[in-house]
């Protein structure tokens, strides 16, 4: 235990170490590429919890941070700007402005709560449910926030949100998200998400609670997910319906299977990898001079380029870049189910 | 009186959308019966078959037969050779691999038409035969809206066919039923799988061409939405259940319509969540599907 606390204390120092020189010696636009890949580090963990450890996987990310960052925005915005800005809100929401903390925990919670409400239906059942009910609840948020103007603002987004993230926020929770992780990785708890992840059945008959373990995981990793929202709303200052949109949950699943899914460091250097990638391909989707001859912008082809790379890597290396217990065999993708398992644990709802 | 009509004119509307997403949902919904693969790549086969349809008049003088012909060709090749590409080499894998390898099919789909055709919306435009209005009784249709139903509900009857009378069609839903026992009997599954393929990527692109004819633009993200409503409808029936993919297909654009219609005109923003409401309370109580037990 005590190896554990110098451990924690000695990793603590390193990132705080790092981050202050990096606060001292870093430009603007370096400094939001730091925070960025901070927000990515929260949301590739808490995806990693449910698509990684769980074995279930969720297309919600983009939602739940969505959720996250408009609650957040909307508890710290300044009282006299909301009167402005946005006159319909409700009047006890009009006359609060929240500190930044309380405000992050809020959005947190309230992504989480949203979990619960999806996940407690669809974590019952077997097979990928999640993955479509989840992206459907993207585009409820998306829906609701473009429709719910007297809240929202509509399709304008609320800008001017106060720009509150620095990378000590940022790392603060990325740190937070990643400790809890790797506890969780070597917790009760870890082996029982694991253990249903390779067989419902058996664990079940160990005794473990099949929805509870699920349904835990899932809202603890969407409630990670709406602070990571929260961050990036208070660093970007503005939120729109479409700020979160499915090429954003695909950057992130992306992250967790590159890295390695079902592993504590994998998200996190995929989330790092993938920040700085898109950054230099974006120079290809603005047009760039090689030699003498200047290709034309391609847009799209950063996604493109990487949706390319996901495909070859689940072919030849299913289990990402860090989970290198051979190559099919991997921590995060249990072996091909046997024909007679498949029809058991099958995603046949039940009933049929 | 005028209620009447109006509601009939609503349900005219809501089989025109309900045929769409029956078309896509049957697609869908074979695919997952023989692979237990959400195939989020269906949804760009829609817009594919659209993109082609629009090309056609451009590459110059076209016979109609060949206009409507040509994409549903076009893009029944595609959807086999993506299984060929990309889900083949991964068919013996854990479901979660082949959901993701068809989310990135899906992505690199769309991006690649950002590339090429931008993502700028086109305009869509039937030929005029096709949008005049006729009237049938009191009502007032668009032909295109009567050719969309009775298109989707002739093909809908040759697939009912096809699947309960000819050998391959029985050999998908035995491939459905158990793929290793049929591997056992001497069949071909690679061929089976692959015709799957080719029979959803020909509804798709059917019900891709219905759908830019009913919004009058297309555009490189157009069939990711349908796609996802598809899968909706799917769930409505029964996943793997082919009768239940049509009917939840006609009761979603129903259902979608009539709210629209039926409710003050600030809630028509949350159609789309409605949709999706639905599933999530179709999985809270009645996860088998409306039409449990058949099929």
């Amino acid at each position: 235990m005590a190896r554990r606390a110098v451990l924690l204390l000695a990793g603590g120092i390193a990132v705080g170490g790092m981050l202050w020189a990096a606060q001292r010696s870093l430009n603007d636009y370096q400094l939001r590429l730091l925070n960025v890949a901070g927000i990515n580090i929260i949301l590739a963990s808490s995806l990693n919890l449910t698509n990684g450890y769980l074995g279930v996987f969720s297309l919600g990310h983009a939602g739940f941070a969505s959720v996250g960052a408009y609650v957040s925005a909307l508890l710290t915005f300044p009282v006299e700007r909301k009167a402005m800005m946005i006159p319909d809100l409700p009047s006890w929401l009009a006359r609060t402005a929240w500190p930044f903390l309380p405000a992050l925990v809020a959005g947190g919670l309230a992504a989480g709560l949203c979990a619960a409400v999806i996940g407690f239906p669809v974590l019952r059942l077997r097979g990928h449910y999640l993955a479509v009910a989840t992206l459907g609840f993207m585009i409820i948020v998306q829906t609701t926030a473009a429709s719910l103007v007297s809240i929202t603002r509509g399709a304008q987004g609320i800008n001017g949100i106060p720009p509150a993230t620095t990378v000590w926020w940022t790392f603060g929770v990325a740190v937070l998200c990643v400790y809890l992780t790797w506890a969780l990785d070597h917790s009760p708890f870890g082996r029982a998400m694991r253990a249903l992840r390779e067989d419902d059945h058996a664990a079940q008959a160990c005794g473990v609670p099949f929805l509870r373990v699920r349904l835990a995981a899932f809202v603890l990793g969407a409630a990670f997910a709406g602070a990571g929202g929260a961050l990036w709303g208070h660093l970007i200052t503005v939120v729109t319906p479409s700020s979160f949109s499915f090429a954003f949950t695909f950057l992130v699943v992306l992250m967790v299977i590159v890295g390695g899914s079902g592993t504590v460091a994998g998200p996190v250097v995929g989330a790092v990898a993938l920040t700085v990638v898109p950054e230099a391909l974006r120079l290809l989707e603005s047009g760039m001079t090689v030699g003498a001859h200047r290709m034309p912008p391609l847009f799209g082809a950063s996604q493109l380029v990487l949706s390319v790379l996901l495909i070859l890597l689940m072919i030849y290396r299913p289990s990402g870049l860090l989970g290198g217990r051979g190559l099919r065999g991997a921590p995060g993708l249990s072996p091909a189910p046997s024909p007679g398992r498949t029809a058991a644990a099958g995603p046949r709802p039940p009933g049929e | 009186m005028d209620t009447f009509v109006y509601i009939l004119q609503q349900m005219v509307n809501g089989l025109t959308l309900g045929s769409i997403y029956a078309l896509t949902a049957i697609g869908l919904s074979t695919v997952y019966g023989l692979l237990r693969l959400i195939n989020f790549a269906h949804g760009d086969l829609l817009m594919v078959g659209a993109y082609v349809a629009l090309a056609l008049p451009a590459l110059g003088k076209v016979p109609f037969t060949a206009a409507a012909v040509l994409p549903v060709v076009a893009v029944a090749a595609l959807a086999m050779g993506i299984e060929r590409v990309a889900y083949r080499p991964i068919r013996h894998t854990p479901e979660v691999t082949a959901l993701i390898v068809s989310l990135a099919v899906s992505v690199f789909i769309q991006n690649l038409f950002v590339m090429t055709v931008t993502a700028q919306p086109r305009r869509f435009a039937l030929p005029e035969v096709l949008t005049e209005m006729a009237s049938v009784g009191p009502l007032m249709v668009n032909r295109a809206a009567l050719i969309t139903i009775s298109t989707s509900a002739l093909l809908l009857i040759l697939l009912r066919v096809f699947v309960t009378r000819t050998r391959l069609g029985i050999a998908i839903r035995a491939c459905a039923d158990d793929i290793h026992g049929v591997e056992l009997m001497g069949a071909n599954s690679n061929r089976v799988i692959m015709a799957a393929f080719g029979i959803s990527g020909a509804l798709a692109a059917a019900a891709g061409i219905m759908l830019g004819g009913l919004y009058g633009r297309i555009d490189p993200f157009m069939g990711f939405l349908p796609g996802l409503k598809a899968f909706v409808a799917a769930v409505l029936g029964g996943l793997g259940n082919l009768a239940g993919a049509v009917v939840g297909g006609y009761v979603l654009g129903l259902a979608e319509i009539f709210f629209v219609g039926m409710l003050p005109p600030g809630f028509s923003g949350y159609r789309d969540a409605m949709v999706f409401s639905l599933l999530i309370l179709i999985l809270l109580i009645r996860p088998q599907g409306l039409l449990a037990g058949g099929g």
